[in-house]
């Protein structure tokens, strides 16, 4: 029998990041695994080495972003056992120890925890539009990674391009860009119903600086002079074998720009793969329009020895997150006997009380950013929902319609749809709002995939090595 | 076209994208590098051969894979690039070699 951690943390991300360092500060012997080579998650990709080695693009990037340094400093000081480039393939889950399979430069290794903190964080809602295959068409989250990664900007050589969609990342991105000296040719925005946020203005106004930041957004883009189209009702990207124009209709009329590139955002939503494959309970949040884990106030899952915490446990944006983060070690420690329920409940307060501040907020963003019924269930029947199958929005209609599919893991078996090597990330919510649509019924009564391990790509040579893998199971405290 | 901004270091390391030498910066993935040097259409897709190139660039996708030092289906946006490494695009489904 190997020894077992205390807690493995899956993702780097503001929650898996102060998640580890509370939960060294109490005790826990902690493995972190993350995918990528250097800590942060999406929101703070690629800090540590933007602030060392082009320090001058912290202004682009804004303070936020520059906040994530002294989480990252703190997890780098805490005493865990940090994995970067590991990808977690399966965890199978078991009371007393659950296994994490992972494969980290090559090889297949295995680990051993008592307790499982799942902090995979957000993916951007699928978005299909008719070319949103083309090269040329990101998410503005890829947009805004290359931007922090590499310094990387689109229109190079003068060339142009669009945002389209709704959402926070959607402003910040374009205002980010702007700042860098890269104009936007034009943001198309698909806000289309304002007044239903209205009545959660008050929580938004009292979580610190939510309504300041967003309409500095607005202020840098007027200023900068960026053409805002909202409004926006549909919208269709051209081109022979990359994206050449943007169609769009606004104000009652057709409008065309050329383009070269195109980036669409319509909010995020958890990055449910892991969470769904340990077979968790999950609820339909209908604000959020998308699935979650079904977790209690302190993120502990319908799996007993799995919690979940941050984005991946449904939106609550960065800094509620890192709250979070701080909330689920605080249980994880009281589960696993560190510390009692008088102590978890003293010493939690504050991160408690700053998670309720920053969940207070969602409401009015979640209203705000809904989004229409046209980009979650493409209207065209020419339009791929599949990117992977390629199977089309009339496809799927016509299934359910006349061959009366009635879910999504039907849909596997008439077209394969979702079983692409993207397991249904990048449509798995498009193929469920439209089956709801068309049965007329809630989404929460159509279900979701049915996702298997692995999780993450990992080949039969892979397999075949585990047992003379590497087993980190001794932690170093 | 993506560009690189300004205040960006000079270093560079060499890598080979369909053949030809390129210089890209240190830390880059080899679906950024991909980007940085206008490659198009990255992979084509094993069911109507339809070009595709990154989309994500956070490992969701799977759009940007391509073959990398002779093994193919990679996530290029996970994967840095080192010196010398070989990065090409990939067409339709993978075959079985004899």
């Amino acid at each position: 029998m190997n020894a077992a951690c205390d807690l493995a943390i899956i993702g780097a991300g503001p929650a898996g990041m102060a998640a580890a360092t509370t939960a060294s500060e109490l005790g826990l012997a902690t493995v972190v695994l993350d995918e990528q080579p250097e800590p942060g998650g999406q929101i703070y990709r690629g800090i540590e080495r933007l602030a060392a080695t082009r320090p001058r693009h912290l202004e682009i990037l804004g303070p936020d972003y520059a906040a994530g340094l002294e989480l990252t400093r703190a997890f780098r000081t805490a005493r865990i056992d940090y994995f970067d480039s590991a990808q977690v393939w399966q965890v199978e889950p078991a009371e007393a120890v659950n296994r994490v399979f992972y494969k980290r430069f090559g090889s297949v290794g295995i680990l051993n925890a008592k307790k499982v903190l799942i902090t995979v964080g957000a993916m951007e809602r699928p978005m299909p539009v008719p070319g949103w295959t083309l090269p040329g068409v990101l998410t503005c989250g890829a947009g805004q990674t290359v931007l922090k990664a590499n310094g990387l900007g689109p229109g190079g050589n003068g060339g142009r391009f669009v945002l389209a969609g709704c959402g926070p990342l959607l402003l910040l991105l374009a205002a980010q860009l702007t700042r860098a000296g890269i104009k936007p040719a034009a943001i198309l925005e698909t806000t289309f119903n304002r007044w239903a946020a209205l009545p959660h203005l008050p929580g938004f106004l009292a979580a610190p600086g939510y309504l300041g930041k967003g309409l500095g957004l607005l202020r840098e883009l007027k200023a900068a002079g960026v053409p805002m189209h909202k409004g926006v009702t549909r919208l269709a990207i051209k081109g022979d074998t990359q994206a050449r124009e943007i169609e769009f209709e606004w104000g009652g009329s057709l409008h065309r720009e050329p383009v070269d590139e195109v980036f669409l955002h319509q909010g995020v939503v958890p990055n449910g793969n892991l969470a769904w494959s340990l077979n968790l309970a999950h609820t339909w949040d209908d604000a959020q329009r998308a699935y979650r884990p079904t977790l209690d106030a302190w993120g502990r899952s319908s799996v007993a020895s799995i919690l979940v915490a941050g984005d991946a446990g449904g939106i609550v944006g960065a800094k509620g997150a890192e709250a979070m983060g701080r909330v689920a070690a605080f249980a994880a420690a009281t589960d696993l006997g560190k510390i009692d329920h008088e102590a978890c409940e003293r010493q939690a307060r504050d991160a408690r009380a700053t998670l309720d501040q920053h969940r207070a907020a969602r409401p009015f963003l979640d209203a705000l950013y809904r989004p229409a019924q046209q980009w979650i269930a493409p209207p065209d029947a020419d339009t791929v929902v599949c990117r992977c199958e390629e199977v089309r929005a009339g496809e799927i209609r016509r299934l359910v319609t006349e061959q009366h599919c009635p879910g999504p893991n039907q849909m596997k078996s008439f077209v394969r749809c979702g079983m692409g090597p993207c397991q249904g990330r990048l449509c798995g919510l498009t193929v469920v709002e439209m089956i709801a649509e068309c049965r007329q019924v809630p989404v929460s009564e159509v279900g979701y995939y049915r996702i298997r391990p692995p999780v993450k790509p990992v080949t039969i040579g892979d397999m075949a090595a585990m047992d003379v893998a590497v087993r980190h199971d001794a932690v170093g405290l | 076209m993506f560009s690189l901004l300004p205040d960006t270091p000079r270093e560079r390391l060499n890598v080979v994208i369909n053949g030809k030498t390129v210089s890209v910066p240190p830390g880059f993935t080899a679906a950024a590098a991909m980007l940085l040097h206008n490659a198009g259409a990255t992979r084509t897709t094993p069911i109507n051969d339809e070009g595709r190139a990154p989309y994500c660039m956070m490992g969701v996708c799977f759009e940007c894979l391509m073959e990398i030092n002779g093994e193919a289906n990679q996530q290029g946006c996970l994967v840095i690039v080192s010196e010398g490494m070989r990065i090409n695009t990939q067409h339709g489904k993978r075959e079985v070699q004899a």
